[in-house]
């Protein structure tokens, strides 16, 4: 492994890179477009986290004090849309970026250039998006899910900008998944055989394949959304014979696997983190695989949950319930894991390892609801309610946001070379972990009481809990701008970071130094 | 660290309320509500359960199994009976859960052999009731005043769940829901019913409720459905069997007779103040939540009728009483011609000719709607 570390010096003297502008524009270096979603993920972040802001402003008490209802739809379809298309996706694609070719001793992504495109078309398709709520009429204003006829019929000239602005989001990312999915079955150093990756490596190389089979039926659905509203047909119009259900058969198809192409990076980074910090070999390795496998193909047969209440046969209703209990078996498997590899380890506690330990027990908290709203009967009562709001942000927020936050300190060593202030990034953990429950929590009870979603304003009786996630709200949000200067801080300098900083770590990116440099892995290392 | 307000919580909303709790689920005045509490109850405690157990052992974990109490990791890594026996387990519960689901749900989706059915059908934001049994429809509004929503007035007790015509159900009969819409789709939901159905244009889905107890039960619409989603709230009043057959006979009678001096309104004809004033009130309620109460409209969204191309037009009179009475097919603008009685009808064009400097003139009377609505 020596001979590794001594060719990776030897490169960085010839790192014949483009400086300024140029270098980030037409870079194929894997690390750079790495960099570059990671800051273009914090960025759209914090863009989706204003919106955010507007609303729980708007919602800090009844009445209409800020923003009309108009603008209050466009700030909730526009925050969803940022957050997903623009925080979560592109920060996992980012990782992968960063972390695959060096986690399986590859020098780069299998295809550099489209990587650079992948990357460069995102910001064009947020700028269309953004640039939409500045149309006559305002920007799209009828959630992200998009439900026609409002988003046909009833909808303002912005619409054909949303939907070129997701075709672009969707070729981006299925681009990504393509690079991932090659990289990882022709560029693993020798030794390194599938069941020897990394978790992280598996779970994306899973996620990838669910990328490429579903961002497609999303741009049919919008392209049918687009062609219903301009040229006059009736795919989701039934004056013209089509059903407006049909919308929401294809686009919960996407959905819902989008949902775990949303969550299976995650749990590769917590089995990164949990056996570093617990010294400990990650429990039950290929249940893990096998566990994350079955909850992608199990994505495929469970998208009408999201439709109880559309007016189903109650066998649909039935078989959509009973697969949706299924999904609890292989997600309560990898929790379990987690906890044996934690138990009778040697735990220490730093900021990779809290964001780590709070997902494991907020995510499992979203799990419980998930599991609740599975409940086709009880669903009923829950759909379209605060209640759905709660869920779905514990486990995109505290389950997602929360593994991308312990992903970046846990390399943020090996990408800067620095080590982060590590004071400040725990007061980042804790004000986040205490404002984020303030802020979600109450949610439940609000939905559980009878508040729908999507409201600008509500009865009185929701006064105070709304008020309680307000605050909470806020608190969040400013709690991010410490992470924002942890991050700026690090990059700038600060301890020196050893190629292994953390005693616990395994895996190939720790045998490189910190920083890494620019070309790593040009040989490739013998995995034993 | 989380269970303890969730247990201090639980305390609170186990309290035998008779009320909605603000933190629980209601239990609703049901059977199938009931039910449904019930299920919601035993899937909350199981998951509480499991919850303890879980998040116990990894705080434990984190106690003593961290460096300074156990410097030396073990390292065992699997262990097949273990995970086979966290994999069978939860397949148990989720079996033993899926029962009583099933069972409910099979039983919520039974809408045979109803009593009463009613036709409830969403727009643009309010709902429209349609009895079959007798001859009695009409649409529910909210009653909201814009002055409290505005904070100009205090709010009421039911800020935001009042309407001006609730819909009237009698108690202890199987009452059938045939749910639809006219525009995009809303969802009809009453917590206490355990109802929330999607209503879909052009389809129409079934529901059903047997309420015991008189009483009136409040909900909203659940599904987003454009700038006034927040707005449109359902009222349902559960009347005893007999003062339920009075109502509706009152009401088919009072229907009846509007009518007939619908019809013999015909060949009065109404002053202009009597039409501007009858207008300018018939526009508010109806036409200013897009249209807005200064006629401008908003952009791009709803065309302006200040100055606007049909309603300032002095030729294109008869094209503003088609427009109102037909509604423009592929756009937001419904048909009124079955929302509004003619001479409302007529009143409001005559409004919106003469107001906000549209000075075409024109007075439009309950007969020329006619005209157009027999052609």
């Amino acid at each position: 492994m020596s001979t590794v570390v001594e060719e990776t010096h030897h490169d960085t003297h010839h790192d014949h890179k483009p400086s300024g502008i140029g270098r980030w524009l037409f870079t194929t270096n894997h690390k750079d477009i790495g960099s570059m979603y990671l800051w273009f993920s914090f960025t759209m972040f914090l863009v989706g986290g204003a919106m955010a802001m507007i609303i729980r402003a708007e919602l800090f008490q009844p009445g209409l004090q800020l923003v009309e209802p108009q603008f209050f739809n466009q700030m909730t379809t526009v925050h969803g849309l940022v957050m997903i298309f623009g925080a979560v996706m592109p920060a996992f694609t980012g990782l992968a970026n960063w972390m695959i070719p060096m986690m399986i001793g590859a020098p780069d992504m299998a295809l550099p250039r489209m990587n650079n495109w992948s990357f460069w078309i995102l910001p064009f398709a947020f700028m269309i998006l953004l640039g939409s709520l500045f149309m006559e009429g305002g920007g799209p204003a009828f959630g992200w899910t998009a439900y026609a006829p409002l988003s046909t019929t009833y909808s303002s000239d912005s619409t054909a900008l949303f939907v070129f602005s997701v075709h672009i989001m969707g070729i981006s990312s299925i681009m990504g998944a393509i690079n991932v999915i090659v990289t990882i079955m022709n560029m693993r150093a020798p030794g390194m055989n599938y069941m020897k990756m990394p978790l992280f490596v598996w779970t994306w190389f899973i996620t990838a394949f669910l990328l490429i089979a579903v961002m497609p039926v999303l741009a049919g659905a919008v392209t049918m959304l687009l062609t219903d509203k301009y040229f006059g047909t009736s795919f989701f119009d039934a004056a013209g014979g089509g059903d407006p259900v049909m919308y929401q058969h294809i686009f919960w198809f996407f959905g819902h696997p989008e949902v775990y192409i949303m969550i299976l990076p995650s749990f590769g980074i917590i089995s990164a983190i949990i056996p570093a910090f617990a010294r400990k070999r990650l429990f039950g390795y290929s249940s893990m695989v096998y566990a994350t496998a079955a909850i992608a193909l199990l994505s495929f047969l469970v998208w009408a949950h999201h439709m109880f209440t559309t007016g189903m046969p109650v066998f649909a209703e039935l078989f959509f319930m009973y697969c949706t209990m299924l999904i609890a078996v292989p997600t309560g498997v990898k929790i379990f894991n987690w906890v044996a590899t934690m138990w009778r380890g040697s735990m220490t506690f730093e900021t990779p390892m809290l964001f780590a330990l709070a997902f494991v027990i907020l995510f499992t908290i979203g799990g419980f609801s998930g599991l609740m709203l599975a409940i086709t009967p009880a669903d009923f009562q829950y759909h379209d309610t605060y209640f759905v709001v709660a869920h779905f942000h514990y486990v995109l927020v505290t389950g997602a946001i929360f593994s991308i936050m312990a992903a970046a300190y846990y390399w943020l060593p090996k990408w800067t070379g620095h080590m982060y202030d590590s004071t400040l990034a725990k007061t980042h953990f804790w004000t986040s972990l205490i404002s984020v429950n303030v802020l979600f929590f109450p949610m439940h009870f609000a939905g559980l009481a009878g508040m729908p979603r999507r409201i600008p304003d509500y009865a009185t009786q929701f006064a105070d809990i709304n008020q309680i996630a307000s605050i909470g709200g806020f608190a969040f949000g400013l709690s991010q701008l410490i992470f924002l200067w942890v991050a700026i801080k690090c990059v700038k300098g600060g301890e020196k970071a050893a190629a292994k900083p953390w005693e616990g770590a395994e895996g190939l990116e720790w045998t490189v130094p910190s920083p890494a440099p620019y070309h790593t892995f040009e040989k490739p290392p013998k995995v034993e | 660290m989380k269970m303890k307000p969730l247990w201090a919580l639980l305390a609170l909303t186990s309290l035998p309320a008779a009320a909605q709790s603000r933190l629980n689920m209601t239990q609703g005045v049901t059977e199938v509500s009931n039910r449904v509490y019930d299920l919601h109850m035993t899937i909350f405690y199981i998951c509480c359960v499991i919850g303890v157990i879980v998040f116990g052992l990894m705080f434990i974990s984190m106690i003593r199994h961290r460096k300074s109490k156990n410097p030396t990791p073990s390292n065992f890594h699997e262990n097949v009976k273990v995970e086979i026996a966290w994999t069978i387990v939860p397949l148990l519960i989720l079996a033993g859960m899926a029962v009583p689901a099933t069972t409910t749900l099979i039983a919520m989706e039974d809408t045979s052999d109803a009593d009463v059915t009613v036709q409830v059908t969403g727009s643009q934001w309010k709902w429209h009731y349609k009895y079959f049994e007798n001859e009695v429809e009409y649409f529910s509004r909210l009653a909201t005043q814009q002055e409290q929503i505005d904070n100009e007035f205090e709010k009421g007790e039911n800020y935001l769940l009042e309407v001006d015509r609730p819909l009237v159900i009698p108690t202890n009969k199987k009452v059938r829901f045939l749910v639809t819409s006219d525009d995009v789709i809303h969802s009809w939901w009453v917590p206490d019913f355990a109802i929330k159905k999607d209503a879909n244009p052009g389809f129409i889905n079934e529901t059903w409720t047997r309420v015991e107890e008189p009483g009136i039960y409040r909900g909203q619409c659940a599904e987003l459905c454009g700038k006034d989603h927040g707005f449109m709230p359902i009222v349902v009043i559960a009347k005893e069997p007999a003062e339920y057959e009075k109502w509706i006979t009152e009401k088919e009678e009072e229907q009846r007779k509007a009518r007939e001096r619908e019809q013999e309104l015909l060949a009065m004809e109404m002053s202009e103040d009597e039409l501007m004033d009858l207008g300018e009130k018939v526009y508010n309620s109806t036409c200013a939540a897009c249209h807005q109460a200064n006629g401008q409209g908003v952009n791009g969204v709803f065309p302006a009728l200040a100055g606007s191309g049909v309603a300032a037009d002095p030729e294109a009179k008869s094209k503003h009483i088609d427009i109102v009475v037909n509604g423009v097919t592929g756009t937001a603008m419904q048909a009124f011609g079955s929302q509004l009685s003619m001479r409302e009808l007529a009143a409001v064009i005559t409004y919106e000719r003469n107001a906000w400097g549209n000075d075409t003139g024109d007075l439009i009377q309950a007969a020329d709607i006619n005209e157009v609505m027999n052609q």
